[in-house]
């Protein structure tokens, strides 16, 4: 009998002195479902966010919604969408460069080292493993201790950046209840900017670094009872961390696809007020 | 004859729960080389069952609790039978005890200032058990575990060696403890023990001039039990063919709540912890009967009304407690009563009601493990119905006669500590009272020991006859039988749960004990032709087979000594005679084995014989303690003639 | 109610064995450990199993059932319809010994590995103050019934022998874990879990926390938290800056 090549004999639950069970894994529950539709979503994100970055168009809407894909929109092509740039315009305008490519690298990074997209990843993508107790197909594993994988304890930084981006992304919201024009304004964007920035809140607070740097890092609560306050929220928020992880990229491919196809002119923004 | 494994020890300690571990602990640090033999995997020992707490007069929460207090409490509950100086030094040393865990890295609860907090329990005159939610036993044992460990690294430290002065034998099973006859007069002292190790079946010899006995109790000869499977009496039974005594054991504590439903988990505990935090005990008719269950010497210290017994909960200074925490053998009863008088839960059982009292939210922070067991186990969420509970056999309060100072038992060199070790509990244990008896008497016992072990001149010798009689022994079970059919150990263990189920339970009477010695007398001769199948490799069936001896002689002296005790105390009803009889508060059932001197040579199961002793007298200064009144329930008018209560009352009388 | 349940439980040692079938009555409210007990009873009396407390307190019955580790004694057989074949197999991550029982010694050889409590010095026993806040994390980690569920999970070693040497495991680690926020341990623990503990091999997919029968967050409470401070130590700037700015004052 040969072993499939893929899996050669001897390793893993395979080695010698463990039960000859013959079959690598019993389980009979359909336990490849879940990597298979966190692979589809999370290809879907990255396909939509990749093409929106790069169109360098339909960012701005009614002279006052601007995408979080754009923003800070800094590059000097920002300039075709008069109003759209908060923070100056120096970037080049290229083909290559997204408007944006001041905060979206370290928004990618932020979530590329998350503790739950890694979880995500590290399981759909790269099998190891792809659900419990079904063994994966690598040889060896050195889980996170070299070179690239050892990166991923910068994700602190990472985060902090993201409180940045997210501080911007607030911004933006707010701005956009003033109209050129027409002064303060409420539209249905609005409300589709401001939900999405606090989802994006509860993303960013909820992260793993936020809990252990506002007090994780503690030995002694008792000493520090605002720090402990403030932990024994973000920890209630950080056991929907994954929630928050697919919420938010829900609600940033709606948030976009309402601002482009408001610029597209598809769709009227509603105004409610003003 | 194949090789057998050879090992050398000064102190071998036979059981790795709370009681063996602290004992180990104690002796390995008095420097000598110790081992510790277990059944199951190291950690895994039936203290992690124990879940309200461990009973010890800190006074963290009502600062007027004491020594005196906490040992007045446990002479109450064991009806005076106690052996007082271990109550005593019980009392006294708990506390101590129980801060030396923190310093091995135990988290308790705390109260609102830093210390260890203590909750109320059956019994206790004041909040007295730390407890780590309700799984206290686990945090005892995993601490003392892992001071094992601490203690094997700083050996590793110090020799390269992790076992070098203390090493633990997993799954390893003792049968039989092996003397010296050559000794010194009197009784032959103990020399080693003789077992196999489960894994393999192999046997093994270990040579050790003190053993300490700390096997746990007996629960696995009764079908419903909160027991594990651990519980076969070994201790006791190696005791008593090694020449040691047992006293006291005619009183078995059946733990008031068990689980009944679904049948498969019947007998498993829930926590007194769940009455000492407000649930209440409710008959099928919705009463709160237990008020009606006080009995005359508890008169006067518990509620006579729900409203009294609801404020307490919050107002201990101005009300008495409910009479839901009654010690263990008034609610056991109770519940027995009220079942068989067709007020019983459909699964024979009554409620256990804590989802009407607090909130959700409230049950699960403070009970947790209680309201996993019931949605794991029965598929029943504790904060929204009640639970059906009954008795279970819970704790044996009998064991190993021992100096209370020591724990050496009559044979010299043979100790015994925790739930094997007899006196300390007297006819009804107290919530709370074995997790601490278990820390005081492991360290003394493990004490005794090594000051037994350093004060030899001449270390025992083992006989290698007594080493092939003891291998024959196992390996019988194996070998065919042309006479009988040969027996399955799984139905024998059955029938003996029967028989001790039905005829020596709750309640007793001389009909059924003569019932249940006959019944005992066929299975003893049935164990002679017990054959298990397969190999000796990890064969549970065999294993039971050699139990099976141990429980037998257990449950012999079980039901001769509640045959002998025509009175009712505690954890023994006899319903032919249902008063407290001070004549008997003062006389002590022995066990012993009769045909010990052959060191049980032919006889699988050798026979037991019963018989009464005087108990010594209480020390003057503790019979102090106890108001004259209180004590005159309990004993005979010459017994308390030098009570200080008497003198003044009669006072110039000569 | 009863029926008769399929089983095919493992059967053999370390030289080798097969799933045998074994047909066994199923009665109302029992657990795959009582099967278990039925099919020794009455059919296997030399069935190998662990066993002990069977209430979920002693982690003694750790085995898998249809492919996922499990506790026997609190798996449900109302999870399964009566059709169904239930699966037992031993831990697949240690050597076996025979039929359901593993050889667990490589989980007392990663405790050893640990250090030990180590209390202030200056502290006598009952002179311990704890607040309550401050020993809840550790306490938490402290449920832990050592039944070696997350460490037989754990593809680190589950699927590499290899790495058994240098990983600790999810156990242990969060051993370290429950020492590092112990409110009285004076040791340093961040450094060794990193190099000499295996922390970074853990990849974080969750598997310890799923099958953990005492609903540990073992990753999001002490694994996680463990990187965090390894990051502290090693990867954060601001505290790099931080320590470098205060030991230039000093």
């Amino acid at each position: 009998m040969t072993a499939p090549a893929r899996h050669p004999a001897w390793r893993g639950v395979d080695a010698p002195g463990r039960a000859a069970v013959g079959v690598r894994t019993l389980r009979t529950d359909r336990w490849w479902l879940a990597p298979v539709a966190t692979a589809l979503g999370l290809l879907v994100f990255v396909v939509y966010a990749t093409a929106r970055a790069f169109e360098q168009a339909y960012f701005f809407a009614d002279e006052r919604y601007l995408t979080p894909f754009y923003s800070p929109c800094v590059s000097l092509g920002c300039a075709s969408a008069p109003g759209s740039s908060h923070f100056g315009m120096f970037l080049p305008d290229n083909p290559l460069i997204p408007y944006a490519a001041l905060s979206l690298p370290f928004l990618l990074g932020f979530r590329l080292t998350c503790y739950y997209y890694r979880k995500a990843y590290y399981r759909s993508f790269w099998l190891a493993p792809a659900a419990c107790a079904v063994p994966e197909p690598h040889p060896r594993q050195t889980g996170e201790t070299r070179f690239p994988l050892v990166m991923q304890n910068v994700h602190r930084y990472f985060f902090y950046v993201a409180v940045l981006v997210s501080l911007v992304n607030t911004y933006d919201a707010l701005v956009a209840f003033r109209h050129p024009d027409d002064g303060f304004v409420v539209g249905v964007g609005n409300l589709v900017l401001l939900a999405n920035v606090v989802l994006l809140w509860c993303y960013t607070a909820s992260c793993h670094s936020c809990r252990h740097v506002m007090g994780g890092r503690l030995t002694h609560f008792s000493k520090h009872p605002v720090r402990y306050w403030f932990w024994t929220r973000i920890s209630a928020l950080n056991t929907r961390h994954m929630l928050f992880a697919w919420i938010t990229l829900a609600s940033l491919i709606l948030t976009d696809l309402y601002v482009t196809l408001v610029a597209r002119g598809t769709i009227v923004d509603l105004r409610l007020i003003g | 004859m194949t090789e057998i494994e050879r090992h050398d020890y000064d102190v071998l300690v036979i059981g790795a729960g709370g009681a063996g571990l602290r004992a180990a602990i104690e002796a390995r640090e008095r420097g000598l080389r110790t081992a510790i033999v277990c059944k199951s995997l190291f950690g895994k020992a039936h203290t992690v069952m124990a879940e309200g707490g461990c009973a010890a007069a800190m006074g963290n929460v009502n600062e007027h609790d004491s020594w005196q207090v906490h040992f007045r409490d446990t002479m109450r509950g064991g009806k005076f039978l106690n052996n007082w100086r271990m109550a005593e030094l019980h009392a006294k040393e708990a506390p101590d005890r129980v801060w030396e865990l923190e310093t091995y890295g135990a988290l308790f609860d705390r109260t609102a200032d830093g210390r260890i907090s203590q909750r109320h329990f059956g019994g206790h005159t004041y909040p007295r058990l730390a407890h780590v939610g309700d799984r206290t036993g686990l945090e005892l044992l995993r601490t003392m575990q892992q001071r094992i460990v601490a203690l094997q690294q700083a050996d590793h430290a110090a020799t390269g060696d992790y076992e070098a002065r203390l090493r633990v034998f997993a799954e390893c099973t003792v049968t039989e403890l092996l003397t010296d006859p050559a000794g010194a007069g009197g009784h032959a002292p103990i020399a080693g023990a003789f077992g196999y190790w489960r894994e393999s079946g192999r046997h093994v010899l270990f040579s050790a001039p003190a053993v300490v006995l700390a096997t746990g109790g007996i629960g696995k000869s009764f079908q419903v039990t909160s027991n594990s499977w651990e519980y076969t009496g070994d201790g006791h039974a190696l005791a008593l063919r090694a020449g040691a005594s047992l006293v006291d054991m005619e009183f078995v504590q059946f733990h008031p709540t068990g689980m009944v439903w679904p049948p498969s988990v019947k007998g498993i505990l829930v926590t007194e912890g769940v009455r000492g935090d407000g649930g209440v005990l409710r008959n099928s008719d919705g009463d709160r009967f237990m008020f009606g269950y006080v009995p005359d010497v508890f008169k006067g210290q518990y509620a006579q009304t729900e409203d009294e017994a609801d404020r307490w909960y919050d107002d201990q200074e101005n009300n008495r407690r409910t009479p839901d925490l009654l010690p263990r053998d008034e609610v056991a009863r109770a519940i027995n009563t009220e079942v068989k008088e067709g007020r019983g839960s459909p699964h024979g059982g009554v409620y256990l009601d804590i989802a009407s009292r607090m909130p959700a939210e409230e049950i699960k922070r403070r009970l947790p493990s209680m309201y996993h067991q019931f949605k794991e186990l029965a598929d029943v969420d504790i904060t929204a119905e009640p639970m059906e509970v009954g008795p279970t056999c819970h704790y044996v309060m009998g064991g190993i006669e021992v100096d209370p100072d020591t724990g050496q038992s009559r044979v010299p060199g043979l100790f015994a500590a925790g739930e094997c070790a007899g006196g300390m509990h007297g006819s009804n244990r107290l919530g709370g009272n074995s997790l601490s008896d278990l820390l005081v008497f492991g360290r003394r016992a493990g004490l005794g020991a090594a000051d037994y072990v350093t004060g030899l001149e001449r270390r025992p010798a083992i006989r290698e006859a007594d080493v092939e009689t003891a291998a024959a022994m196992t390996l019988a079970p194996f070998e065919a039988h042309p006479a009988a059919a040969g027996e399955n150990p799984y139905t024998l263990h059955a029938d003996l749960q029967r028989v001790m189920n039905d005829l020596v339970g709750i309640i007793r009477t001389e009909a059924e004990m003569v019932a249940a010695l006959d019944r005992l007398a066929e299975l003893r001769a049935r164990v002679h032709d017990v054959v298990v199948e397969g190999h000796r490799q990890y064969n549970p069936g065999w294993h039971l087979a050699l139990d099976l001896r141990n429980m037998l002689m257990v449950s012999e002296a079980v039901a001769s000594s509640a045959l002998l005790r025509t009175e009712s105390r505690g954890g023994h009803t006899r319903e032919d005679h249902p008063g407290l009889d001070p004549q008997w508060r003062h006389r002590v059932l022995v066990t012993h084995c009769v045909d010990a001197s052959e060191a049980g040579a032919g006889a699988v199961v050798p026979r037991t014989a019963v018989e009464a002793a005087e108990r010594v007298p209480m020390r003057a200064d503790l019979l102090a303690l106890f108001d004259l009144p209180e004590l005159e329930k309990y004993y005979t008018a010459p017994e308390l003639a030098g009570h200080p209560g008497r003198g003044s009352r009669q006072g110039g009388t000569p | 109610m009863s029926y008769k349940g399929r089983f095919r439980v493992w059967r053999g040692d370390a030289a080798g064995g097969a799933l045998a079938d074994y047909t066994v009555e199923v009665n109302d409210g029992e657990v795959v450990l009582d099967v278990l007990h039925r099919l020794q009873a009455t059919q296997a009396p030399d069935l190998a199993v662990r066993w002990n407390c069977k209430a979920g307190k002693c982690g003694s019955c750790s085995a898998e059932i249809n492919g996922r580790p499990r506790l026997l004694c609190m798996t449900r057989m109302s999870v399964f319809a009566p059709t169904d074949v239930v699966t037992v197999t031993p831990m697949r991550t240690f050597p076996v010994l025979r039929d359901l029982v593993t050889d667990v010694s490589f989980n007392y050889a990663k405790a050893r590995e640990v250090p030990s409590f180590t209390p202030p010095a200056d502290l006598a026993p009952g002179e311990y103050r704890m607040a309550q806040v401050d020993v809840e994390r550790s306490q938490e980690f402290r449920k832990c019934i050592e039944c070696f569920l997350c460490q037989d999970t754990c593809h680190v070693v589950r699927d590499h022998d290899e790495n058994k040497e240098a990983f600790a495991g999810p156990r242990f680690l969060m051993r370290i874990a429950e020492l590092e926020m112990h409110p009285l341990d004076v040791a340093d623990r961040v450094p060794a879990a990193q190099d000499e503990h295996g922390l970074g091999r853990c990849n974080i997919t969750k598997c310890c926390t799923e099958v953990c029968p005492e609903g540990i967050k073992i990753t999001d409470n002490a694994l996680i938290p463990m990187k965090e401070r390894v990051a502290d130590r090693r990867y954060d700037p601001l505290v790099w800056l931080g320590r470098t700015i205060s030991r230039r004052r000093d």
